[in-house]
């Protein structure tokens, strides 16, 4: 198939769904921007376009990351057409009161500059419908301890690429402690060399191997606090 | 033609172990810049060196695998390039002249940590320029060869071995295959070194460091003697898997490991044969005399590698997509 003859518009609903998908994959952000605009000019909902159109196509891409069948650079540019869609949704969501699933502070711990993976987690957990808040690179103990002041996350996402910043997680999980609101985050941590051993011996809650897994376990810890009742549990925005 | 010099007298070399996991054990402590001790503690990063001659390395690597700019930028030394770079270079050269045996400087230059355009704003030029400045202080520090490690992006080691090339360098590149077998951008060890091996000049020695075991690293060497048979190979593998202990961390493989990495990395065809992060001196010792005590054995399967170091970290996808059949092709 050649794809200078397909015309979005034409499309029905589900067609034009799983063209989206692919196009995801294959990180075309014009289509993406296309697709979006069509679905909603079709009466969809925000809430709907970014569900069933964007998240649900990123889920896709991020099996098959998980699983070493697409790269990082593959993954990137799904996310920069995701970003794309975000872009045009993100205003229609804020108005409409679409659901947050959860808020979630992410960060490179200080020393490291290494933002691949990091913006990789942001960009789908938003696709996720998680509310995002990026602190960058190199972050220190003060701006994790400020930000999480600052917005109340119900998730601290850390990650380093470096053997020798990895240990910064630790120093910042004794923050959480010392002031006493560790029990009131679920913390991940993720990055090349890390590995499940190292996020419990240094009081992670989970070591995600990537942003795939970041995405399913920051949805698992999310249900399991609605289940409990607790104090966290995401409210309707 | 220095690294085939120091090859013809014996067939392999040994390259050293750990930079930065060693410094930690020395006092570095987390999200401080290593290449910052190149002045504030030369001594220490003399006595590492020294640590590495004295456990048998023929090959010392400089304390500079985030010096470029881009990478000290973060600490607010990024005006100190040349400088730290040479003195690196330097101090690497007076521990290697007083050894009283035929050593190799080996300038590290590590990946800037910036993506290539398009998926980042890092061009083929700008990553040239970044690089040289690097270069040209570990020349003027008195760098052997240019030790290009640790990459993952074609693009990125291009520029590398470019910057090498306009400073007069000779180079050696090494990549990380550390996600399914590949590298993180997607790249395999034979395409990594078919690749790099057609630049003009092509690199002295090709392989992979890092990663993350160093059964995953033999196999990628396997992967680099079946499609460039003729080419000098490196392997430096991790010391095992990172464990935290206490506010350090470790890394589980033994000397006897390591010494088992280095034989088996030797029948898979490499030359050059180091350690990366968690190598210490003694384990690094243990190389040495594995492989000076060496008798060739046959090319090894997987099987054999798996026995004798322990199951892939990473291994190779067998996994097919879930997405849908039929899909309309990118252009």
């Amino acid at each position: 198939m050649s794809d200078a003859e397909i015309n979005l518009a034409a499309l029905s609903d589900d067609d034009l769904v799983a063209q989206m998908h692919d196009d995801l994959y294959d990180g075309l952000k014009e289509e993406i921007i296309d697709g979006v605009n069509i679905l909603l000019g079709r009466g969809w909902t925000p809430y709907k376009v970014l569900t069933v159109a964007l998240v649900e196509g990123m889920r896709i891409v991020g099996e098959d990351f998980r699983d070493g069948i697409l790269f990082v650079p593959e993954v990137l540019l799904s996310a920069n057409a995701m970003k794309a869609g975000m872009f045009i949704l993100r205003p229609l969501l804020a108005e409409t009161g679409a659901p947050k699933i959860g808020k979630m502070v992410v960060g490179t711990v200080k020393g490291d500059i290494h933002d691949i993976g990091k913006n990789l987690v942001g960009m789908m957990l938003e696709g996720a419908g998680f509310e995002v808040i990026d602190l960058g690179v190199n972050t220190s103990v003060e701006r994790f301890l400020a930000a999480i002041d600052e917005h109340k996350p119900e998730i601290l996402g850390m990650s380093a690429l470096l053997t020798t910043t990895m240990p910064y997680m630790k120093v910042v999980i004794q923050a959480l402690k010392d002031k006493g609101i560790r029990d009131d985050l679920v913390v991940l941590v993720g990055g090349a060399p890390l590995n499940e051993e190292f996020a419990m011996s240094v009081g992670a809650d989970a070591y995600c191997r990537d942003a795939a897994v970041a995405v399913e376990t920051a949805q698992t810890f999310m249900k399991r606090r609605s289940n409990q009742g607790g104090l966290a549990a995401p409210e309707p925005a | 033609m220095i690294i085939e010099n120091l090859l013809s007298e014996r067939g392999w070399l040994l390259a050293d172990g750990a930079t930065g996991t060693n410094l930690f054990d020395r006092g570095l402590t987390s999200g401080e810049a290593p290449e910052l001790w190149n002045t504030d503690r030369p001594d220490e990063i003399r006595r590492l060196h020294q640590s590495f001659v004295d456990a048998g390395a023929d090959i010392i690597l400089t304390n500079t695998f985030g010096g470029t700019s881009r990478r000290l930028r973060l600490h607010n030394a990024h005006t100190r390039v040349h400088e730290l770079n040479k003195v690196a270079a330097s101090l690497a050269r007076d521990v290697a002249a007083k050894s009283g045996r035929r050593m190799l400087v080996g300038g590290s230059v590590g990946p800037t940590g910036d993506l290539f355009a398009p998926l980042g704003e890092l061009t083929e030029a700008i990553a040239v320029e970044i690089f040289a400045e690097q270069i040209e202080g570990l020349k003027a520090g008195g760098a052997d060869v240019i030790w290009i490690e640790t990459m993952s992006a074609l693009e990125e080691m291009r520029a590398a071995a470019v910057a090498a090339t306009q400073c007069g360098m000779e180079f050696t590149i090494t990549a990380s295959f550390d996600t399914a077998g590949m590298t993180m951008m997607g790249l395999s060890p034979a395409s990594m070194a078919t690749a790099t091996l057609g630049f003009t000049p092509p690199p002295h020695g090709v392989g992979c460091n890092c990663g993350v075991g160093a059964s995953d690293l033999v196999c990628s060497v396997l992967s680099i003697t079946e499609a460039q048979p003729d080419a000098i190979v490196i392997a430096k593998a991790n010391c095992g898997v990172p464990r935290v202990k206490g506010d350090s961390v470790v890394y589980t493989g033994t000397p006897e490991l390591m010494a088992e990495y280095a034989r088996l990395a030797r029948d898979a065809g490499a030359r050059i044969i180091g350690g990366c992060c968690g190598t210490s001196p003694e384990h690094l010792a243990a190389m040495r005399d594995a492989l000076d005590r060496h008798t060739p054995r046959a090319r090894p399967d997987l099987e054999q590698v798996i026995a004798g170091l322990g199951p892939l970290a990473s291994p190779p996808s067998t996994a097919t997509s879930t997405r849908r059949p039929n899909r309309r092709r990118a252009s």
